[in-house]
């Protein structure tokens, strides 16, 4: 028991140890959110590309260049292209940038079917009756499909988010000092395994189930909608 | 108003519609009935276009829906449709439902859509609905909605398809009173009906469809007391 709380001390408090864990913890929730926006954008903009081919009944060129996209990133390892991305197209500048881009551009494939499931989700009737008052395809998508798809959408992407937090993990392969690698790091210096791992491990889960929570919150409010 | 000439239509292989030619005038009501896959739904639906012909001329209101160089939105706001599972938006209120169109389209101003929107639900019946959802009304009034909104963009014909046939029985009346009010204040209607009994009194004329063709058309008389075609003896003999 002693032993436990003199490790504590010396991982947390000495050399304000605990510092490098907050830093961690801050990249890892900055990479992730920014990345989860990007990814939103991306796949949402992915999703709409591979919707032309259900609007004209046949392959059109969007839908093939987003297929062939969310093929590639879909069927390699997230640290590869983390690797490639840092190694090759950033060339070791910009670690975070780097990060950022690679797990938004990962997210974005995953996010890509998760909108297009939740738009395909919503009734044709829908559409039609848009399109049918003269609304243009554009103009029915904004104010009748999206705002009904949101809600099919959500509960899937919250969990896309959770996953994507979760991945983070990896950026220490390229030098960057997320949470992972400041425990890494501690472990490294203190010599000391299990109050800096399990620590690290206990982080994320309360990270990522308050986030649950949140979205779960969320997710009622909206489904309060439905029962009028 | 509305002539139609040579109509065809496929899915894939299947030919849908065999050549359908008809000529509605301005005003008239007309009903079309007939078994189900005997085409008459697709032949409404290729009326705004959510079907594309695949060959024939359709002219609604001097325009041609052959033209490459069309408007279809536009040609849409002219032409209102009414559907069998009613399409509300269940996202917006039942006044937005009403307003959106009109809204986007820039046709009045929001003050002005709301006013008109209120005075055409009014006219169903369900002006007092105005701020509900879709889902706290029941099916005849979701239906009276919907014409409402179709009404809301002031358009030269009306398309119904099969406005009836996902309503209770008690609720089919209501809606079919407005349909028949409609049609006495002038609108030009084409009605895709099951309702035998809207047909032989409100419609101007009737149109029997079997197997893609308009097989017997005529008066309500003519086509419900003294029918010529065995088919359409043999499917009034079912359905009356």
């Amino acid at each position: 028991m002693e032993q436990l709380q003199s490790d504590i001390y010396q991982v947390f408090i000495e050399a304000d140890r605990y510092k490098m864990f907050l830093d961690g913890l801050k990249v890892t929730i900055g990479v992730s959110i920014a990345a989860v926006l990007l990814g939103i954008l991306l796949g949402m903009v992915l999703a709409l590309m591979k919707m032309t081919e259900v609007r004209k009944g046949k392959k059109t060129i969007f839908s093939v260049v987003a297929n062939i996209y969310i093929d590639i990133i879909r069927g390699t390892p997230t640290v590869v292209q983390l690797l490639i991305i840092y190694f090759l197209v950033f060339q070791t500048q910009m670690g975070m940038v780097a990060g950022i881009v690679t797990f938004g551009i990962n997210s974005s494939a995953y996010v890509a079917e998760i909108i297009r499931a939740g738009i395909m989700a919503v009734d044709k009737g829908q559409m039609e009756a848009g399109r049918s008052l003269g609304l243009s395809y554009t103009e029915t998508m904004r104010y009748i499909i999206l705002p009904q798809a949101v809600k099919n959408i959500l509960p899937a992407l919250g969990n896309e988010f959770i996953v994507l937090i979760k991945e983070t993990a990896i950026l220490g392969y390229v030098a960057i000092q997320d949470l992972t690698k400041a425990s890494d790091f501690i472990v490294s210096r203190t010599y000391i395994m299990f109050v800096p791992l399990i620590g690290c491990a206990l982080i994320y889960y309360v990270l990522v189930k308050i986030l649950t929570i949140g979205l779960n919150a969320f997710e009622r409010r909206l489904r309060q909608s439905d029962i009028r | 108003m509305i002539y139609v000439k040579d109509l065809h239509k496929y899915f894939g292989k299947l030919e849908v519609l065999k050549g359908i030619d008809c000529h509605i005038g301005k005003g008239e009501c007309v009903c079309v009935i007939g078994a189900s896959g005997s085409g008459k739904s697709t032949f409404l639906r290729c009326l705004n276009l959510l079907e594309t012909p695949t060959k024939g001329e359709i002219i609604i209101g001097g325009t041609n829906l052959m033209d490459k160089n069309l408007d279809v939105d536009d040609l849409r706001k002219r032409v209102g449709m009414v559907f069998q599972h009613f399409n509300l938006f269940p996202h917006l209120t039942i006044l937005e439902n009403v307003t959106l169109a009109p809204i986007r389209h820039k046709m009045y101003s929001e003050k002005e859509a709301r006013e008109k929107a209120m005075e055409l639900l009014n006219r169903v019946g369900v002006g007092d609905k105005a701020d509900n959802y879709p889902a706290q009304l029941s099916g005849g009034q979701k239906q009276r909605v919907a014409i409402a909104r179709s009404l809301a963009l002031s358009p030269e014909v009306m398309l119904f398809d099969e406005p009836t046939s996902a309503l209770d029985p008690e609720m089919v009346g209501e809606v079919l009173e407005v349909m028949k009010q409609l049609a006495q204040e002038g609108m030009t209607m084409v009605v895709v009906t099951h309702e035998m009994g809207f047909a032989k009194e409100v419609a101007d004329r009737v149109l029997f469809m079997d197997g893609g063709v308009i097989l017997e058309e005529g008066t309500p008389e003519q086509i419900f007391d003294h029918p010529k075609e065995d088919r359409t003896k043999e499917f009034l003999s079912k359905v009356l």
